[in-house]
């Protein structure tokens, strides 16, 4: 069962600057007996997040430039634990974030694939059977065995999205940052994540894209100075966020694709 | 539009998560253990990743590793056993063994105040058990470790005669002890770098966390290390330290050189395989810091696991 429950969930980052980070201020702070001015500043990213995704949810996360999305996606992904609150995250979650990170610059595309499917807990053995239909979809052919420094941000999102949407993760996290590959490839990348997100239990994604938002969910938060603004439909949500209804602006083509997924999709 | 999955929530079901543990339980830190332990295949990889990883580009690779521990062990082990007027024959091979396994000490302990720190990225990006990177860590000192253990091969079948007979390490000192010579015994070695690892681990993973909050650590246990070597009868012998009156300056050295922890770690492993006196003592003293080490990092595992991606 997968199914992803937060609640009453914060999330504070201390900053340690250089001074505070040091055993010394610590140590001779408190032989001083200045502690409250010696206090690591806090700031807070999330706050208060209740939030109940169960098996089949399609969330679209929308919001300004360091509305909290991020943190977020990262806090579902179980990478941060709230500092108050509890979450509780059940199922392989796949992340995928900024695309350049996680990846060693050294080693070559394949390498990359391996240990990047390894972190997401395949078997060795089952991601070499999947090494060829990555390399194939993600055509980047005889670029696989040259070291990562050498690629485009474009064909590291190619790779990145190769891994995560050869497998098969029960909740999907994708963060913004997947439209810096060219027309081509998205509109491949786009059947692909269609696709995986009809066999994931689970997908949470940030954008900025009408486009993507509307073919991959259907439901939506809006995230706005870390708390929660607003959640419910997608075209709710996001014309509330926009100000305007996103549907009206859609191409003809993109619509009845829609549909058709829809209509195919049962 | 699909039923939207989010409607169908949380108004009238604020419960609060009770089978989700806090993170700062026991049960999140041993689970947080047994999921590295599955990862094996993950860790393993990048273990191996990391020498590669050194040795990129170089010809004969890792080769290089088990070179400059030759080296090292030839030209210290011959000029000390100059100076300090021992037998080469045995010395050479006390010296190898004994740098050996303090490289691999020390690499857990330096590297371990990084190991967090060093994997900030992929901490902060992939959602994994902090226990891989330990296992990573030193699992790349024991593949250091493997390479070396050429050298002491190499060692033992020059000097085999010198060290398969009774021999004391000290010329013209009726006092000196007498060590038994090259035996079965030698196996003892085995357990003793198992323990060396287990203790290694500990280390790696406190360390590791303290250094992740206090950024000073790693230049001041590197600083220690330092000390800590001159200290420890690596290049030197307690052998020569016996015999003394109590209350004299050799005494009180060898009294100190005791309470020196690296120095029972060593003394485990290398007694066995250069053929000399074992004592218990030094086991007794290796396992009790086995199990106040592991006991304290534990305790950090529980209490700070969840913090570390916060900190890095």
């Amino acid at each position: 069962m997968v199914s992803i429950e937060v609640r009453g969930a914060s999330v504070e980052f201390p900053i340690f600057d250089a001074k505070n980070r040091s055993l010394k201020k610590s140590v001779l702070g408190r032989a001083g007996g200045r502690i409250s001015d010696q206090k690591v500043p806090v700031v807070e990213a999330l706050r208060d997040i209740d939030l109940t995704l169960g098996e089949g949810a399609r969330v679209g996360l929308v919001g300004h430039n360091g509305a909290g999305k991020s943190t977020l996606l990262r806090l579902l992904a179980g990478i941060y634990e709230p500092t108050r609150g509890r979450a509780s995250i059940r199922g392989r979650v796949a992340p995928v974030f900024d695309l350049a990170v996680g990846m060693d610059p050294e080693i070559s595309g394949y390498e990359n694939i391996l240990i990047r499917g390894l972190f997401l807990g395949m078997t060795r053995r089952e991601m070499e059977r999947r090494v060829d239909e990555i390399a194939e979809f993600t055509e980047l052919g005889d670029y696989l065995n040259m070291p990562l420094r050498t690629y485009s941000t474009g064909m590291r999102v190619r790779l990145a999205l190769g891994v995560v949407t050869s497998i098969d993760p029960e909740i999907l996290i994708l963060d913004e940052g997947i439209g810096a590959v060219d027309a081509a490839f998205l509109e491949k990348a786009r059947d692909r994540l269609r696709d995986l997100v009809g066999r994931s239990g689970m997908l949470v994604f940030a954008s900025h894209s009408d486009e993507f938002l509307v073919e991959l969910c259907d439901t939506a938060i809006w995230m706005d100075g870390g708390v929660i603004r607003e959640q419910g439909s997608l075209r709710d949500v996001v014309s509330h966020y926009k100000g305007r209804d996103v549907f009206e602006n859609l191409s003809q083509e993109t619509i009845e694709r829609l549909e058709r997924a829809s209509v195919t999709g049962g | 539009m699909a039923v939207p999955a989010l409607a169908r929530q949380d108004a009238d079901d604020p419960a609060p998560l009770e089978h989700a543990p806090s993170p700062r339980s026991w049960g999140r830190a041993f689970g947080d253990i047994r999921k590295a332990v599955d990862q094996r295949e993950l860790w393993g990889h990048l273990g191996w990743q990391d020498i590669k990883q050194r040795y990129r580009r170089s010809v004969i690779g890792p080769l290089w590793i088990t070179i400059s521990m030759a080296v090292t062990a030839a030209a210290l082990g011959g000029l000390y056993s100059q100076l300090f007027g021992q037998p080469i024959g045995t010395f050479m091979p006390y010296v190898t063994v004994g740098f050996m396994i303090w490289y691999f000490i020390s690499a857990c302990v330096l590297e371990g105040t990084e190991t967090f720190i060093a994997n900030e990225g992929l901490i902060r990006f992939l959602p994994a058990p902090l226990m891989i990177y330990v296992f990573r860590t030193v699992w790349r000192q024991i593949l250091f470790f493997a390479h070396n253990v050429v050298v002491y091969v190499i060692v033992l079948a020059i000097f085999f005669r010198q060290l398969d007979q009774p021999y004391t390490m000290v010329n013209n000192n009726p006092a000196a002890i007498v060590h038994p010579g090259l035996s079965w015994w030698a196996l003892m070695a085995i357990p003793a770098f198992v323990l060396i690892v287990v203790n290694g681990l500990w280390v790696t993973l406190l360390f590791g966390i303290i250094s992740a909050r206090f950024r000073d650590i790693p230049p001041v246990v590197g600083s220690f290390m330092q000390l800590f070597f001159t200290m420890t009868p690596i290049i030197w012998t307690t052998d020569l330290l016996t015999g003394g009156a109590p209350g004299s300056p050799k005494a009180i050295i060898e009294f100190l050189a005791k309470l020196n922890p690296f120095y029972h770690f060593i003394e485990i492993f290398r007694a066995p395989l250069v053929g000399q006196v074992q004592s218990w003592t030094h086991w007794a003293v290796a396992g009790g810091i086995t199990v106040i080490g592991w006991s304290l990092a534990l305790i950090a595992l529980r209490n700070y696991r969840s913090r570390v991606a916060y900190w890095v």
